[in-house]
């Protein structure tokens, strides 16, 4: 294809120079250089499983051009659990609670709880239903889900009854 | 059976860390050394018949390996096998094509394969290929699809009937004769998509012994024959080295990728990847049958149902494949739950120009249980009593017939937790006429009863392989396709239990089909009845050798010993022991067998007489209860679930949020079964992505309780039952009941919409 171009990006606290295209997602991108961890469920914004941070927001990768991520930082549920607490947390949780089934859309999830508790989310089962809404699971029912994300909000002591 | 150390906990499943932390690899997940990629060319229209294909084109665009068509296909026409153990006949094997030959007869279905160096090569070489097609007018309704002179789907059949099955006892016309009252109504159950997050795809290559080697996520590793026998290969020439999946609920029980996968690497020599898009799956793969199920119920005064005629239309869009295994459940299970002693039973399915439908989670059973829990709320509130009592009076106990005469063998505790559920709905407080918005609330019972494990006269049966490491940890080797519903990792937790060792020192070794021993299908809530019990009689041979060794060294009988704490003790003397590890080593130093391999075989019949089905055709029941409560909003058709009570009975839990994540699960997937809608219009799916095929969100469906009952009847290991399908039962019906409380207006047509809700609403509040 033409019109190969580079990109400068932190992707899991890494600097990377990396080829791109013009039309390509940031969900192909990530996944042709090996992030495979961000799943792709429908390639239209639908199902939440390609979820990853882009400068601290959750964004679906699958609707977010690579090339608009030039100099800016990106990370994903796997890069988070090697450093980040709360990610650790949370994916702590998940198996514990068995908030996992199949697991495919658990990255995602994983990335949209994550978010929702850095943005000072609360242990309210409505507000986290809310936050994770735009993350479809076909397995779980959400149930141990919400228990999960609920779990930790309730230990980072950011409210709830 | 209390002193279980794992059975009955949550013990974390071995695969969920790699899961939470992004370390699994599914299907999309692999890539080779020189891969290239697959993709289908699918036809345009739903009836058709292809004159003439020329690849020509496609075939000279640079970057294409292969454009392959029906032509090209070793064996083109196959029937539909699944893993079972023996041939059971024409009617029951689903004759499909790999490509289609002749008649197209669903829009979507394949017509060539093409193999490129990148996706959008192939994408540009399935737009050069040239399809000559005469467009044909096609039938889309099984009822016109069955009538004189309708247009006929397949090029090769007299009509577009696939099978009619009948059950039948008692004597239903002087029954009906004696009845006080008389319900008859029509209900249409819609088509619903498995809508898995994962669509479908895998790689294949050819390896240096000419094997055809997939790596594919898929229920039935079996598929492997099926694959061998289209590329007219020995069956030990094609493997699967299988994938876990991200979801299966029945839709990746049919072959999906792996015959065009092997097509395509065999003719490219070539790794190759294929990847359905959201639009394929939602559109190509099978759906869950719509049927048209005609009900009319008899009886007593005292609420006694003394008669049931059922007439059942089921739609196989254009390939054959399960329809019949489908139709067995549907026919079978047609009066549910309760114990009717005049019954009749008439199904028939027929092929239409609509996407064929095959396995969804559920199969069969679902699409009866909306009716039967219709008519039983309908007959309460012609008697004057409430859906609790009528059902009370009627449900199936232990000892009961079947519609087919048979009397279950395992546990039937219904009426226990008919009443634990409704109760928790009722302990939950009073319900309220509005809510704050004015919505009208309503609340629903249903009951609900399906099968686990195959129909036995497939002859099922399961094998699992044990094997000791000289360090004392345990691998755990089965054919068990994991979708992910712990269905191997529940086997480690067995092996531990029996072994005495602490759940980490079990590793389980799944879904190759040349290293590992075949377990069957990932299908009919089979696996933990089948692989479970397998798994005890494999691990019962390794304690029968390590209880020997053991014996022998403290001078005892084997059967005084027990296996706990990574030891081997005397149970009566527990501090007379010795380290399993310690054990292990003297058998292996003896030269002992470390690796056993187990086999268990469900229970075996032969095929029934379809005219009048009778006997055992399954091996054992799981029943299910739910209570809900809906809101109504009488201006504009919409509802709310705002509390829902899954009820079941488990038999024996094996592990906790496995057990409870299934019947969450399960509710909430039957949660859509309402309203899900695919958009199916004259063959066309109008609803092919999840913006508009709108499956439950975290928002859709409350914080859902169980009641989960252990009743240690089932013929599972340790009494356990199967709960994966059963569970997608009796909450759409539960749903549908709490509308009709709310609001007087009975659904008989599911999908529901806001426009027919509101219309269905009015009509009452006209009338």
């Amino acid at each position: 294809m033409s019109g190969t171009f580079e990109i400068n990006l932190r992707i899991n606290g890494q600097e990377a120079v990396l080829p791109t295209t013009a039309e390509k997602s940031l969900l192909r991108f990530l996944r042709e250089h090996n992030y495979w961890d961000v799943k792709c469920g429908c390639e239209e914004g639908d199902c939440g499983s390609c979820a990853v941070l882009l400068d601290g927001r959750a964004v679906k990768s699958c609707i977010t051009l690579a090339a608009a991520c030039n100099g800016r930082e990106i990370w994903t549920n796997r890069g988070l659990g090697r450093t980040d607490e709360l990610t650790k947390k949370l994916q702590a949780a998940f198996v514990e609670s068995g908030a996992i089934q199949c697991g495919f859309c658990t990255c995602g999830m994983i990335i949209a709880a994550k978010h929702y508790l850095e943005q000072g989310g609360k242990a309210d089962r409505s507000q986290i239903k809310e936050a994770i809404s735009g993350n479809l699971c076909r397995c779980t029912g959400y149930v141990k889900i919400v228990d999960a994300v609920y779990g930790v909000a309730l230990e980072m002591g950011t409210g709830g009854i | 059976m209390s002193d279980f150390k794992l059975i009955g906990t949550g013990a974390a499943r071995h695969d969920a860390w790699a899961k939470a932390k992004g370390e699994q690899a599914y299907s999309d997940d692999f890539a080779l050394p020189g891969m290239i990629y697959g993709k289908v060319l699918r036809s345009a229209y739903p009836a058709a018949v292809i004159k003439n294909i020329n690849t020509q084109k496609a075939k000279t665009l640079p970057g294409v390996h292969a454009v392959l068509t029906s032509a090209d296909v070793p064996r083109n026409t196959d029937v539909s096998k699944f893993g079972q153990m023996r041939d059971v006949g024409g009617g029951f094997e689903g004759l499909y094509k790999v490509l289609a030959d002749g008649k197209v007869r669903y829009k979507g279905e394949a017509v060539a394969l093409v193999a490129a160096d990148t996706e959008e090569i192939c994408e540009e070489a399935c737009r050069l290929i040239e399809v000559d097609y005469r467009i044909e007018p096609g039938v889309f309704c099984p009822e016109e699809a069955l009538l004189p002179g309708a247009y006929l789907v397949s090029g090769e059949d007299k009509s577009n009937q696939i099978m009619r099955t009948k059950v039948e006892k008692g004597d239903v016309e002087a029954a009906f004769a004696k009845a006080h009252v008389i319900v008859e109504n029509e209900y249409r159950t819609p088509a619903v998509d498995h809508a898995y997050i994962e669509t479908e795809g895998g790689v294949a290559w050819v390896d240096e012994n000419e094997v055809i080697t997939l790596r594919v996520g898929t229920q039935v590793l079996e598929h492997y024959r099926t694959v061998a026998k289209i590329m007219d290969l020995p069956h030990n020439k094609v493997r699967n080295m299988g994938v876990p999946m991200g979801g299966g609920f029945g839709g990746k029980e049919d072959i999906t990728v792996e015959s065009f996968l092997a097509l395509l690497a065999w003719h490219t020599r070539r790794p190759v990847k294929m990847i359905w898009s959201r639009e394929e799956s939602l559109e190509c793969h099978a759906k869950r049958h719509p049927e048209i199920l005609r009900y009319k119920t008899g009886a007593a005064k005292d609420g006694t149902i003394i008669a049931q005629q059922v007439e059942i239309v089921m739609d196989g869009g254009g390939y054959t494949y399960l329809t019949p295994w489908v139709q067995m459940y549907s026919t079978i299970y047609a009066p549910g739950c309760y114990r009717i002693d005049n019954l009749e039973v008439n199904s028939v399915s027929a092929f239409t120009n609509n996407t064929f439908a095959s396995a969804n989670r559920g199969f069969g059973s679902c699409q009866v249980n909306i009716a039967y829990e219709s008519q039983m709320d309908e007959v309460a509130a012609k008697l004057g009593i409430s859906p609790y009592e009528i059902r009370k009076i009627n449900c199936l106990r232990q000892g009961d017939e079947i519609s087919t005469g048979y009397i279950p063998e395992g546990s039937v505790v219904l009426e226990e937790l008919l009443d634990k559920t409704w109760e928790k709905l009722v302990n939950s407080g009073p319900k309220q006429e509005y809510t704050q918005e004015g919505w009208k609330i309503g609340r629903g019972l249903a009951c609900g009863m399906m099968p686990y494990g195959r129909l036995c006269f497939l002859h099922d049966s399961s094998r699992v392989g044990i094997r000791v490491e000289l360090d004392g940890s345990v691998t755990v080797r089965a054919g068990v396709p994991d979708l992910g519903g712990g269905q191997s990792s529940v086997l480690c937790q067995i092996a531990a239990e029996e072994l005495g060792l602490p759940i980490n020192k079990v590793h389980s070794f799944v879904m190759d089909t040349h290293l590992t021993p075949l377990a069957g299908t990932t299908t009919a809530t089979r696996q933990l009845y089948m692989s479970g019990n397998a798994c005890l009689v494999a691990v019962g041979q390794v304690k029968e050798v390590l209880a020997k060794k053991a014996a022998a060294a403290l001078n005892c009988l084997a059967a005084e010993l027990t296996f706990a704490g990574e030891r081997i003790f005397l149970t009566k003397e527990p501090e007379r022991g010795l380290a399993f590890v310690q054990v292990v080593a003297q058998a292996s130093n003896d030269g002992e067998p470390l690796f056993c391999e187990g086999q268990f075989n469900a229970p075996f019949t032969e095929v029934p007489d379809l005219t009048n089905i009778k006997g055992r055709i399954h091996p054992d029941l799981t029943f299910t209860a739910h209570a809900v409560e809906v809101a109504v909003d009488e201006e504009t058709g919409q509802y709310k679930i705002l509390k829902l009570i899954a009820g079941i009975d488990a038999g024996r839990v094996i592990n906790r949020n496995s057990c409870e994540g299934q019947v969450e699960g399960g509710a909430v997937y039957n949660v859509g079964y309402v309203n899900e809608n695919l958009g199916w219009e004259k063959g066309i799916t109008r609803a092919n992505s999840f913006a508009t095929y709108l499956i439950p969100t975290a928002l859709d469906v409350p914080d859902l309780e169980t009641v989960i009952l252990e009743s240690g009847g089932g013929l599972g290991p340790y009494g356990a039952k199967g709960v994966g399908e059963p569970s997608d039962n009796s909450i759409a019906p539960a749903i549908l009941n709490a509308i009709r409380d709310a609001t007087g207006y009975r659904v008989t047509s599911m999908p529901v919409t806001p426009e027919s809700l509101l219309a269905g609403v009015k009509s009452i509040h006209n009338s």
